[in-house]
């Protein structure tokens, strides 16, 4: 599991104003094989990111000298380091803004270990690419990229050109949440980024199609507020 | 299920009848007047009547004052009936009885209804009111209903007719702006036979006073003609209140006939009649009236003053609006006023001067009105012929009331011209003399007033002729020259005496307009530059001294208490202050020059401001020198300005205390926020690291790290109520409503409760084809969230929980069910429920009582609203409605 078994091992860079916080991410992520660096205050921590240049970045929103927003936006000038947001429960605009600004995800306090892990994977995962996948495989489900096809059991799954672009982009950001603008963005175009509905409707005839029940969707995730997420870790 | 604690914030639904039931006590009472054409008809006992019909249908009533004058019928019916018992006064020795009017009003409970008899009767000296009509009407105002009697004598517009047909004057009448308060007039008619029949049966008796005015009124002429009037009266009446509910203009200024009257008032008691006159004209026509009164250079004797201000009086209690205006010329003024005031008819009495005093002064006031009136109507009515005098009358008073010194200078300066003519007579010849004599006169009459210009002509013309006329030492004129000579000079002397004089009384009158304007001036400059409210005051009442030559007092309302001002050179007695509190509750004047307690030593005025009294101005000059018209006026101008300065105190200490407020609660807030951010931050780590100790080595669910974890998600959730209660409070909660999935909503809201569910078996129950419908998801799913754990946590474990979901489109709405089979909720306190600090009787409950609080703020920001029942099966149902619209197409491709 832990990818420590390469030679050099993977660093990561946490930024957040809590001591305490700051600690149980180095107690977990050290217990993930990773490696940490700290830096307790933003400009610290852009310092770090540009002469450490560590593999990914953890990164609170809300840090005493800069907002985590504009981290983020200062950081991304320059640096396509994968960046996963910490942020508190309820605060649905900021996690928003920070998604479209360049963030790869977010984590919720109080999170659970196993989870930071899972997401830091998802994050490095991305960061490395491993070659262009042309066949997805999830529980029953195949998707050939190739093709354009889908079975579930074996039988073919007839998607509409929407379903299946909506289907592709959330594979394509695997284990990862893709805001709700973002997907109306590049499935309908600029100027429909506002068309929640659209989105709900085609997720709910994507779900009856693909998952086993589709009022408790096992794969196509809703994160509340903010957008979907393709998962099959359980 | 939830109940209430203790419950120490003031339910708002009670409050808000409470206030209703203020609001009804404080409406104004129903007024019916039992009408007749003269004593005798049967009022007292058709009142009586009605009365008892009251007390059946159980109506809270209170006979206030009822002559019986000893008859039998009308005791009979009173026996039974609660009678308020008597105030005795002590007149001049004699013990008279009146209405207890302050025990009346202070009877807990008040009554509904009381009866009061003869509306037009005047109280004795030393009551609060000199009639006790207005004793009606502060019983009105304090929202009584009121049964009263009265006969057509009595209404002040109809007591010229009732003269004209009886002989005999009326003295105690009720102005007809009272009568028309009356909300139902119930006419006791009765035929002169039957009448005189109850007349000779005794049935009818008369009070010793009135048994004078008995042979006039009960003939049989009379009577006919009386009951004709109290007829057409009424009738009128009814004509009158049908018009009102027809007229379908919603603007009620707009008279229906587009005529409003001008009456002409001056010092003569037959303005009476003319007011009258009009006041039924107008009301005839539907039309509104003014009473103009036009002020000369003339001055009046203070009688005439006095009567001039009475008849005034008369036509604002009879409904007129009232305008005083200066001018020589009587006739223009009228005009003037008239086309200001968009008048269409001018109403003046006929001349009673002598033609020649006419003929001087340019033809009599209706020739020069006819004039110049244009498109206006000139009514004229002949003035009855009553104990005046007419004529020109001379002010005999006012020529001898000059200064002494003034006629000093007058035989000062004649008997040094004579002196100096004496010498130069010889070199320049007497008719030069007459040419200073004449000159003489013209410089004194700039200097001295009327009457001592007029003396100085006479006596220099006098001089003249006797010294240096020949022959001379005679009054004899002999040639015709010097008599036309002398005539001229007499003539030129006596005008020219009274053109100056005139002069100076406009000058005169112009620096009192400026002193007034000054003095207005002044306040207002004072009071801004006034730092404090103090130094305004101070200010204000030292003005007020030096302008009314008097004493005054300014009393504050602060709360429900007037507080006499230290600056106040006028102290309020025990007595004094009474009137103040009667002037500041009703917002009127009251004390003296006043209807209301006006035996009192100061002037009463309150300083009312968009309806609200801030407090009271009091005058007090010495008794022998009242204040005149114009100068009330002022006073009130002075109160207006006054009003404005406490307005302006009271609502800066309003904002004051606003301020103050929100900055306690901004404080609180950060406080809150402050402790709440620190609490977060450690909780967040205990959680997470609970989280992945309780994941990492526990299949098991009794394991510490689990325990750890449990209690670690309920103090978060302690946390964050408060926050959350914050941000409905504050108004920083804004809903971000978007399209929302119900089993999306579901999903999220189970997730974070699953485990507090574990002992309650649940069933979920949302179409699978539910549309989609606008919400904050974020909102939503807390608002689940906490109603299922409220189940969990209120109910019994093993019972079930519901949870539902749906549409209502015929009433467009989203509705959410959380039912449970715990022990259901009362009725009595389904209201509270989602009161802040409210938590239910089970000890075992956790949590600060806020969760409901937060889920119906949460509904109803996001426009839709929490219901709490009762489950058909036992136990208690919490519905959520949301609005539904559904949304537009959604392109399949």
């Amino acid at each position: 599991m832990p990818p420590a078994a390469s030679t050099a091992p993977v660093e990561i860079l946490i930024i957040d104003d809590e001591i305490q916080i700051r600690r149980l991410l180095r107690i977990t992520l050290e217990a993930g094989g990773y490696r940490v660096r700290e830096a307790e205050n933003a400009s610290l921590g852009l310092n770090e990111a540009a002469v450490q240049r560590p593999d990914a970045i953890i990164l609170d929103l809300s840090l005493p000298d800069m907002s985590g927003l504009d981290v983020l936006r200062r950081l991304r000038e320059w640096s396509h380091t994968p960046v996963l947001i910490l942020s508190v429960q309820g605060d649905e605009t900021a996690k928003i803004a920070a998604l479209d600004a360049g963030a790869d995800d977010y984590l919720t306090k109080p999170f659970d270990g196993g989870e930071l892990l899972a997401r830091v994977r998802v994050l490095l995962r991305r960061a490395r690419p491993a070659g262009e996948v042309s066949i997805a495989t999830f529980g029953d489900v195949q998707v050939d990229f190739t093709r354009r096809t889908v079975t579930k059991a074996g039988a073919d799954v007839h998607l509409t050109v929407k379903e299946y672009a909506l289907l592709r982009l959330l594979l394509q950001h695997r284990g990862k949440v893709v805001t709700h603008r973002q997907l109306l963005r590049d499935i309908w175009g600029p100027g429909h980024e506002e068309d929640t509905h659209y989105l709900r409707v085609h997720m709910a005839n994507l779900r009856k199609k693909i998952e086993a029940i589709a009022e408790q969707p096992a794969f196509l995730k809703t994160e509340s507020g903010i957008g979907y997420r393709f998962t099959d870790a359980g | 299920m939830p109940a209430p604690a203790h419950d120490r914030r003031p339910d708002p639904d009670a409050l808000l009848a409470s206030f209703q039931r203020e609001e009804k006590r404080a409406r104004r009472g129903s007024l019916k007047i039992f009408f007749g054409m003269c004593p005798g008809v049967g009022k007292t006992y058709a009142m009586l009547r009605a009365a008892q019909q009251e007390q059946k249908d159980g109506t809270d009533f209170l006979v206030g004052i009822v002559e019986t004058h000893g008859r039998a019928e009308t005791e009979t019916l009173l026996a039974g009936l609660p009678v308020l018992p008597r105030k005795q006064i002590d007149y001049r020795g004699i013990q008279v009885t009146e209405m207890d009017l302050d025990a009346l009003l202070a009877r807990q409970p008040r009554p509904r209804l009381v009866l009061v008899d003869e509306f037009a009767h005047t109280n004795a000296e030393g009551s609060r009111h000199p009639k006790r009509y207005q004793d009606v009407v502060e019983l009105l105002d304090a929202g009584i209903d009121i049964f009263t009697t009265l006969n057509v004598q009595h209404v002040e517009s109809r007591a010229d007719a009732v003269r004209q047909i009886t002989g005999a004057t009326v003295h105690e009448t009720v102005p007809d702006s009272v009568f028309e308060l009356a909300d139902q007039i119930e006419l006791i008619d009765l035929t002169p036979e039957a009448l005189r029949e109850r007349l000779a049966e005794g049935k009818v008796y008369l009070a010793d006073r009135a048994r004078a005015a008995a042979d006039g009124f009960f003939k049989d002429t009379h009577l006919t003609a009386l009951r004709e009037l109290a007829l057409r009266f009424v009738a009128e009446r009814v004509e009158k209140r049908l018009r009102e509910l027809r007229a379908t203009s919603p603007l009620k200024t707009v008279w229906r006939s587009g005529e409003r009257l001008l009456v002409a008032i001056g010092p003569s008691p037959s303005s009476l009649q003319l007011v009258r006159w009009t006041r039924r004209m107008a009301a005839a026509q539907g039309a509104s009236w003014i009473a103009v009164s036009v002020e000369s250079s003339r001055a009046l004797l203070p009688e005439d003053r006095r009567r001039r201000e009475q008849n005034l009086a008369l036509a604002s209690e009879l409904g007129a609006e009232i305008v005083i205006t200066h001018d020589e010329n009587i006739a223009a003024a009228l005009v003037r006023v008239a086309l200001q005031n968009n008048a269409t008819q001018i109403v003046v009495g006929q001349s009673r001067n002598p033609r020649w005093l006419d003929f001087v002064r340019g033809g009599n006031l209706v020739d020069r009105l006819l004039r110049i009136s244009g498109p206006i109507d000139i009514y004229v009515v002949p003035a009855e012929r009553l104990a005046e005098k007419p004529g020109l009358r001379i002010d005999w008073q006012a020529a001898f009331h000059a200064p002494a010194r003034e006629y000093c200078d007058v035989l000062t300066t004649v008997g040094v011209l004579t002196v100096v003519s004496w010498f130069i007579v010889p070199y320049t010849g007497y008719l030069s003399v007459g040419l200073l004599y004449l000159l003489a006169v013209i410089v004194l009459s700039l200097r001295v007033g009327r009457w001592p210009v007029l003396a100085a002509g006479v006596l220099s013309a006098l001089t003249w002729n006797f010294l240096f006329i020949p022959p001379l030492f005679t009054f004899v004129i002999s040639k015709f020259e010097d008599g036309m000579m002398f005539a001229t000079y007499f003539i030129v002397a006596l005008v020219s005496g009274q053109l100056t004089g005139r002069f100076r009384a406009q000058a005169r009158h112009e620096r009192l307009r400026e002193a007034r304007a000054t003095a207005l001036f002044h306040l207002t400059q004072a009071l801004s530059a006034a730092r404090t409210l103090d130094d305004a005051v101070f200010a204000a009442l030292r003005q007020a001294d030096d302008i009314f030559g008097a004493k005054t007092a300014l009393l504050i309302a602060d709360n429900d208490t007037l507080t006499a001002h230290f600056a106040g050179s006028f102290t309020v007695t025990e007595k004094e202050r009474a009137v103040a509190e009667w002037a500041w509750r009703h917002r009127k004047k009251a004390g003296r020059f006043t209807d209301t307690l006006p035996s009192s030593e100061g002037f009463h005025l309150p300083l009312v401001r968009d309806d609200t009294a801030h407090g009271v101005l009091v005058i007090s000059v010495p008794p022998d020198t009242p204040l005149t018209l114009a100068q009330r006026e002022l006073a009130e101008s002075f109160a207006t300005q006054l009003a404005l300065v406490l307005e302006r105190e009271q609502l800066r200490a309003v904002g004051e205390r606003e301020k103050l407020l929100a900055e306690s609660d901004k404080l609180h807030r950060a406080l809150l926020d402050g402790v709440s951010h620190e609490l977060k931050t450690p909780l967040a780590v205990l959680g997470a690291a609970a989280e992945t100790f309780a994941t990492a080595d526990a299949p098991t669910r009794e394991n510490p790290a689990g325990e750890i974890r449990t209690a670690t998600r309920r103090l978060t959730r302690l946390v964050t109520n408060p926050l959350d209660q914050t941000r409905l409070e504050s108004g920083v909660l804004k809903p971000h409503l978007d399209w929302s999935d119900a089993h999306d909503l579901v999903n999220a809201a189970l997730d974070g409760v699953r485990e507090a569910l574990v002992s309650h078996p649940l069933e979920t129950a949302v179409p699978a084809d539910m549309p989609l419908f606008r919400a904050d998801a974020a909102l939503m799913e807390q608002v689940i969230a906490n109603l299922l754990l409220n189940a969990a946590l209120h109910t019994p474990s093993g019972t079930p929980i519901f949870l539902a979901a749906g549409v209502d489109t015929a009433r467009a709405r989203v509705f959410f069910t959380v039912a449970d089979r715990g022990p259901g909720l009362p009725a009595a306190m389904r209201e509270r429920l989602f009161q802040k600090f409210q938590r239910g009787d089970a000890a075992r409950a956790g949590g600060l009582g806020l969760g409901l609080s937060i889920i119906r703020g949460f509904v109803v920001a996001q426009g839709g609203e929490v219901v709490a029942g009762e489950n058909p099966g036992g136990g208690a149902v919490f519905t959520i409605y949301l609005p539904f619209t559904a949304h537009s197409n959604v392109p399949t491709e």
